[in-house]
C-alpha cells in the first residue's frame, strides 16, 4: 500500500547534524552572557527552539526563567535580559520601549539581543533612534534550517513569501545563500544546478558569490547530493491554491501542521484533552498513509486495525514463557501502534465529518472544472454563492484567485462584482487585499491582453533595444499573464483518463489531486531533470514570464556516486505544499531518485491568502 | 548536551565538520564590539602585521589557542584580507573545540568578562571615526590609521560585501552623489536587500526627499525596498510624500486610507473615513470607500438606539436574545442579518430597517433573501420565510419563487429546525424531496414527509 522504494534508491544524508550545530550554537551565544538570566522568546521562534533544545539545555546555561515576547511590560526581576527574536522592527520597539522603562526607573541590567536568522539593519537603526543601542548588545543565531523530517528541511520564515512576492523586498536572499552555503560545506558541492524565478536566480547568484570568497571550503569534497533544483513560488500559484487530498497535505489544511506537528483536538483523541503529535517518518503508521489518496486511508487504517488485533490475538494459546516474551518485546510496540492507529483514525474521522459539511465533493468539481477550463460561468457562480453565504473569507479568496489565474485574469463585470460582493459579506477594509492580491498577480482583471502585446510589439520596433526593453518592464508588470492554460497544455498537466482513475495504484503525479491534475512545479521538475536542463522548453519558460529566469549550470564532476546522482534538493522559495512533496515523493519512486525538500516554510492555500490579507483575521 | 566526551572529540575533529563556519562568527562575541570597533580603526596597522604579531598580543595566561583565536576574532574583524578570513573561519571550529567546557573556570565568556561596555555607541555609520572606541584596546597601541582620511578606504563593492557580513562599516565617505548612487547600485547587484535597506537608510539621512525620490524613480527594486522599510517602521508621511512624488495615486489613496485600521474610537475612525472619500481611488473603489463610510455611520447610529432599546428592557427581541456582540465595524451582510433579526418589520425610513440597507448599498435580491431568510428562520419566524417567496404578479395572483437554489434554502431550513409543514406551505415538492435527504432514517420527519409527498390534497407547484 504505501509504496515501498525501491532497493536501489540512495540513502538520504544525515541531517540532524543541522539540529547538533544550531544547539551548540545557540549554547555558544547564551555563554556569552555568563550568569542567570531570562530569556524571552518570540513566539514564532519557540516551536522550531522546541524542535533543537529543551528547557533543561537552557536551564544548563542559566537561563532562569522563560517569558514570551509580546506587547506587555516584561515582569522579570532578573539582572540580565536576553530576547530571542525574529529580525522585526516591531520587536525592536518592544525592548527598547523595556530598556527605556528601566532607565526612567534608574534601573540597569544587562540586554542582550539574539536575532534569528540574521539581524537586519533596519532593526539596529530602530534601537538607535529610540536611544538603547549600546545599551542592547547584538548577536545572531544562524539558524535557518530546520530539518522537519529525514528529507524536508524547513527555514520556518513563511514571512518570506509576503516580504518577497508581494513587497519586493529581497532581505532573505542572503538568509537563503548562507543556507545552501552550509549545505554545500556539510554535504559536498552540488555538481548540477537548475532554477527558474526571478529569486532563485539571484539567490542563486549570491549563493556562488559566497562559494567564491571562502574558495577552497567545498572544492575537493566529494558531492552527497548531486542536483539542486530551486523554484520560485510564482511560477507555479495554482498548485499551492488547490485543495489538498494526500492524507498529510489534508491534515495540514484542516489542522494546520506547525513546525513538524498538530494539534489533535478533543474531537481526534476522543478524549477531553488535546494532543500534540509529531508527523514525521518515525510515526510508523503515518508514515504509511502520509502520501496517499484520502479515499484510500481509511481501507489501510481498517486493515491495520485487524491486523493488530490478530496479533493481540495470539496471546490466547500461549504458555507463560511465550507470553513473557510477547510482553517484553512486543507489547510496547503493539501499544504504540495501537495509539497512532486510533488516533488517525480519528483524525480521518473528523476530517470526513468536517469536509461533508462543507460540500467538500462540489468545492473539489469546481476546482477540477476551473483547472480543466468548462462551466466557467457555472464555476463563478458557485464562487460567488460562497461569498453570499459568507462562508469562510479566506476560501473565498481562494476560489477568486485559482479562477483568476487559472483564467488569465477575470472578465471586468466579474471582478467588479464579485470583488463588490466580497467586500460586502467580509468587509470593505478588504479593498487593501484586493490590492495585495492585483499587485502580487494572484487575482487580476483580465487585461485586453492580445493588443497589449501588439502595441509592445510595434513599440519595440520603434524605439531601441534598450529603451524598448525598459518599455516591455513597464508592461510586463502590469500584464504579466499566467498562461495556465497554454502551459498546461503543453506540458500535458491534465491526464487523459479513459474510465476511471485508480487512485489506488497512481500512474503519475496527478494523483495527488484525485488524477485531475500533474502540479505545474513538480512537472517542471520532472522535465527538467529528465533532459538534464532547459532544452525544449523555451516555449514554456516563455509562457511561464521566465525568459531570462531559467537557468542551468552543470560542473563536471567525476567524484560524484552514481548514487549521489539520483539525490536531488528541490529548494521551494516562497514556500511548498505537502501535496507537491508527496508528488515529487511519487516521481523518486518510479525513477529511483529520492528528493530532499528545502522549503521557506511549508504553505497551502490559507497559508498565502492570508500572507496576502491586510486585514488580520 | 547528551553526547559523550569522545563523541563530541569526533564531531569537532572529523574532517566533515571541519569546514563548517558559524555564520560569521565574529560578530557572536557581542562583548567584543567595542574591541572590534576600536580595531577597524587599526585597519591599516594591523594589516600589515602578521598573525605572529597578532599573537603576541595576549593579555592574560589563558592557553595560547583560545588567546589567539581570540585575538584573531578581534582582528578578523579589521580587515578585508581574504587569506584572513578564510584562515580565521577555518580556524573558529576546531579552536572552539578546544575552548574548556563552559561549567570550568576556563568559560569562554569569562575571557571577555570585566570589560566594560562604553557608555554611548555610536551608529552604523560613524563608529569608525567615533573616539570612545579607542580605548577599548589600548594594548594594541594608538592607531596609525586612525588620523587618516577614509576617503580611499573601500570601495562601494567592498564596503557592500562588508555590509552583507553583517560588519559595522562606514558609509560616510560617499558624499558625492555620485558616489552614493554607486554604493546603492553595488548593493542592488548583490541582490541582498538587507544591505539594500542599509544603504537606503544611510540615503535619505544624506540626500533631499526630492534628489532621492527622483534616483529611486528609475531604480526599482531600490524604490520597492524603501517603499517596503517605510511601511514597516510607519513613517507615513514620507510614503505618502513618495507615493505622491512618483504619481501613483492609487497608492497614494490606499496607504491613506490603511490608517483606520489603527483608530479604535468609531466616531472617529468615521471622520477618518470621511477624509478618505475625496481621494484619487478609481471610480469603483471609490462607491467602495463611500459605502464604507456610510455603513459606520449607520451602524453607530443603529448601536447607539439598540442599546439602549436593549437596556430599557421594553423590546421582545431584544429581552428574548440578547446582542452578543456590537453591530459596529461589521460587514454589509452581517449588519444585514442584524437588522433581519432585529429590526425586520420597521418602515423603509428608519436607517436600521432591512428594506433601507437593501437600497442604500444597492444589496442583490438574491443576497437580500438569502441573509433574511436566514436571520428569519433563525428566529423561527416561519410566516415570514414563506413570506419571502411568495410574489404578487401583475394580475394578483401569488406565486412561489425564491432566486437562490432550493437546496440552499432547504440547507438554511433544515439547520433552524424549520417544521416540515413550512415546506408544505410552500407547496415546494422539490424542496421537501431534498429535506427528505437531510432528515434521519427512518424518523419521524421522514415519515411526515413521505406522508405529505404522497397527499393528494397538495397541489405541489413543481
Amino acid at each position: 500500500m504505501a509504496f515501498p522504494h525501491r532497493p536501489d534508491a540512495p540513502e538520504l544524508p544525515d541531517f540532524s547534524m543541522l539540529k547538533r550545530l544550531a544547539r551548540d550554537q545557540l549554547i555558544y551565544l547564551l555563554e556569552q552572557l555568563p550568569g542567570k538570566k531570562d530569556l524571552f522568546i518570540e513566539a514564532d521562534l519557540m516551536s522550531p527552539l522546541d524542535r533543537i533544545a529543551n528547557v533543561s539545555i537552557l536551564k544548563q546555561h542559566e537561563v532562569d526563567k522563560l517569558y514570551k515576547v509580546e506587547n506587555k511590560p516584561a515582569l522579570s526581576s532578573s539582572e540580565q535580559l536576553c530576547f530571542l527574536v525574529r529580525p522585526r522592527i516591531k520587536n525592536m520597539r518592544y525592548i527598547a520601549s523595556l530598556v527605556n522603562a528601566d532607565k526612567m526607573a534608574g534601573r540597569t541590567r544587562k540586554y542582550k539581543v539574539i536575532f534569528s536568522p540574521q539581524k537586519f539593519y533596519a532593526c539596529e537603526m530602530v534601537l538607535e533612534e529610540e536611544g538603547v543601542y549600546g545599551d542592547v548588545s547584538c548577536d545572531e543565531w544562524a539558524f535557518s534550517l530546520l530539518p522537519l523530517d529525514v528529507d524536508l528541511l524547513s527555514m520556518e520564515l513563511p514571512e518570506f513569501f509576503r516580504d518577497y512576492f508581494l513587497e519586493g523586498d529581497q532581505r532573505w536572499i542572503n538568509t537563503l545563500a548562507q543556507a545552501l552555503h552550509l549545505l554545500s560545506t556539510l554535504y559536498g558541492p552540488f555538481p548540477n544546478c537548475y532554477g527558474i524565478g526571478r529569486c532563485a536566480k539571484m539567490s542563486y547568484e549570491l549563493w556562488k558569490r559566497l562559494e567564491e570568497e571562502e574558495d577552497g571550503e567545498t572544492k575537493g569534497r566529494r558531492p552527497e547530493i548531486g542536483h539542486i533544483f530551486l523554484l520560485d513560488r510564482d511560477v507555479d500559484f495554482v498548485t499551492a491554491l488547490c485543495s489538498q487530498v494526500v492524507y498529510e497535505g489534508l491534515v495540514d489544511d484542516t489542522f494546520r501542521i506547525k513546525c513538524g506537528s498538530v494539534d489533535f483536538g478533543p474531537e481526534v483523541t476522543s478524549s477531553d484533552k488535546s494532543l500534540k503529535v509529531l508527523l514525521n517518518a518515525e510515526d510508523k503508521v503515518f508514515n504509511e498513509i502520509r502520501n496517499e489518496h484520502f479515499s484510500n486511508v481509511f481501507g489501510f487504517l481498517s486493515q491495520k486495525a485487524r491486523n493488530l488485533q490478530a496479533q493481540y490475538d495470539r496471546r490466547r494459546g500461549m504458555d507463560i514463557k511465550q507470553m513473557k516474551n510477547f510482553v517484553s518485546q512486543e507489547l510496547k510496540g503493539l501499544k504504540q501502534e495501537h495509539r497512532l492507529l486510533s488516533l488517525h483514525i480519528g483524525a480521518c474521522e473528523s476530517i470526513m465529518k468536517k469536509k461533508t459539511k462543507q460540500d467538500f465533493q462540489e468545492l473539489i468539481k469546481t476546482e477540477h472544472a476551473l483547472l480543466e477550463g468548462f462551466n466557467i460561468r457555472e464555476s463563478t457562480n458557485y464562487i460567488e454563492e460562497h461569498i453570499d453565504r459568507q462562508v469562510s473569507p479566506i476560501e473565498s479568496l481562494r476560489l477568486m484567485c485559482l479562477l483568476s489565474i487559472t483564467e488569465n485574469g477575470l472578465i471586468p463585470k466579474d471582478y467588479r462584482s464579485l470583488k463588490t460582493q466580497y467586500l460586502q459579506s467580509y468587509g470593505p477594509e478588504h479593498l487593501l487585499t484586493f490590492f495585495n492580491l492585483r499587485r502580487a498577480g494572484l487575482l487580476t482583471e483580465q487585461a485586453p491582453g492580445d493588443t497589449l502585446t501588439a502595441v509592445e510589439s510595434k513599440v519595440s520596433k520603434l524605439v531601441t533595444d534598450k529603451a524598448a526593453g525598459k518599455i516591455t518592464d513597464a508592461f510586463s508588470s502590469l500584464a504579466k499573464r499566467s498562461n495556465f492554460r497554454a502551459i498546461s497544455k503543453k506540458l500535458n498537466l491534465i491526464p487523459r483518463v479513459d474510465g476511471e482513475y485508480d487512485l489506488k495504484v497512481p500512474r503519475d503525479m496527478a494523483y495527488v489531486f484525485s488524477g485531475a491534475y500533474v502540479p505545474l512545479s513538480c512537472r517542471i521538475i520532472e522535465q527538467v531533470l529528465e533532459r538534464r536542463g532547459w532544452q525544449g522548453l523555451d516555449e514554456v519558460v516563455r509562457l511561464l514570464n521566465c525568459s531570462e529566469l531559467a537557468f542551468t549550470d552543470m560542473t563536471k564532476d567525476d567524484k560524484a556516486s552514481s548514487e549521489s546522482l539520483r539525490l536531488i534538493l528541490v529548494v521551494f522559495l516562497g514556500g511548498c505544499t505537502f501535496s507537491e512533496i508527496s508528488a515529487l515523493r511519487f516521481l523518486g519512486r518510479e525513477k529511483g531518485y529520492r528528493f530532499i525538500f528545502l522549503t521557506t516554510a511549508v504553505t497551502n492555500s490559507a497559508r498565502l491568502m492570508e500572507a496576502m490579507s491586510e486585514v488580520k483575521a | 548536551m547528551n553526547r559523550t566526551k569522545g563523541d563530541e572529540e569526533e564531531y569537532w575533529n572529523s574532517s566533515k565538520f571541519k569546514a563548517f563556519t558559524f555564520d560569521d562568527e565574529d560578530d557572536e562575541l557581542s562583548q567584543l564590539k567595542e574591541s572590534k570597533r576600536a580595531v577597524n580603526s587599526l585597519r591599516d596597522f594591523v594589516d600589515d602585521d602578521d598573525e605572529d604579531d597578532l599573537e603576541r598580543v595576549s593579555w592574560t595566561g589563558e592557553p595560547v589557542g583560545s588567546i589567539s583565536w581570540s585575538i584573531k576574532e578581534t582582528a578578523g574583524n579589521s580587515g578585508s584580507s581574504h587569506e584572513r578570513e578564510q584562515l580565521k573561519n577555518r580556524n573558529s571550529f576546531s579552536t572552539y573545540a578546544q575552548l574548556p567546557k563552559p561549567a570550568s573556570t576556563y568559560s569562554l565568556s569569562s575571557f571577555f568578562r570585566g570589560r566594560t561596555r562604553p557608555g554611548s555607541f555610536q551608529s552604523l555609520s560613524d563608529a569608525l571615526s567615533d573616539t570612545p572606541a579607542k580605548s577599548y584596546a589600548p594594548e594594541l597601541g594608538r592607531p596609525k590609521g586612525e588620523y587618516r582620511d577614509y576617503s580611499n578606504d573601500w570601495s562601494p563593492s567592498d564596503t557592500v560585501r562588508r555590509l552583507r557580513k553583517g560588519k559595522v562599516c562606514s558609509l560616510e565617505r560617499f558624499r558625492s552623489l555620485q558616489d552614493k548612487i554607486q554604493l546603492l547600485e553595488e548593493a542592488v547587484s548583490m541582490h541582498d536587500g538587507n544591505v539594500i535597506t542599509a544603504v537606503l537608510i544611510f540615503l535619505k539621512r544624506t540626500l533631499s526627499k526630492e534628489i532621492l525620490f527622483r534616483e529611486l524613480e528609475v531604480r526599482q527594486v531600490a524604490l520597492r525596498h524603501l517603499i517596503h522599510f517605510l511601511k514597516e517602521i510607519g513613517d507615513q508621511k514620507l510614503l505618502l510624500d513618495l507615493f505622491r512624488f512618483l504619481d501613483r495615486t492609487e497608492e497614494l489613496a490606499l496607504s491613506h486610507y490603511r490608517e483606520h485600521l489603527n483608530i479604535q474610537d468609531p466616531e472617529k475612525r468615521k471622520e477618518f473615513l470621511k477624509t478618505c472619500i475625496g481621494l484619487p481611488f478609481s471610480a469603483e473603489d471609490s462607491a467602495h470607500i463611500q459605502d464604507h463610510y456610510t455603513l459606520l455611520e449607520r451602524q453607530i447610529i443603529i448601536e447607539a438606539n439598540d442599546r439602549h432599546l436593549e437596556l430599557a428592557g421594553q423590546t421582545e427581541v431584544f429581552r428574548k436574545h440578547p446582542r452578543k456582540a456590537s453591530i459596529l465595524n461589521m460587514p454589509l451582510v452581517t449588519t444585514l442579518f442584524y437588522s433581519c433579526f432585529y429590526h425586520y418589520t420597521e418602515a423603509e425610513g428608519t436607517f436600521s430597517s432591512p428594506v433601507n440597507l437593501k437600497k442604500t448599498f444597492k444589496i442583490p435580491d438574491k443576497q437580500y433573501v438569502l441573509t433574511a431568510l436566514a436571520a428569519r428562520a433563525k428566529l423561527r419566524a416561519w410566516h415570514d420565510v414563506d413570506a419571502l417567496f411568495t410574489t404578487k404578479n401583475w394580475l394578483g395572483y401569488t406565486k412561489k419563487r425564491a432566486p437562490i437554489g432550493f437546496h440552499r434554502v432547504v440547507e438554511i431550513l433544515h439547520k433552524n429546525s424549520a417544521p416540515v409543514q413550512t415546506c408544505r406551505d410552500l407547496k415546494d415538492r422539490q424542496q421537501l424531496l431534498a429535506y427528505r435527504s437531510k432528515v434521519d432514517k427512518g424518523s419521524a420527519e421522514e415519515e411526515k414527509i413521505d406522508a405529505l409527498l404522497n397527499s393528494s390534497q397538495i397541489r405541489w407547484k413543481n
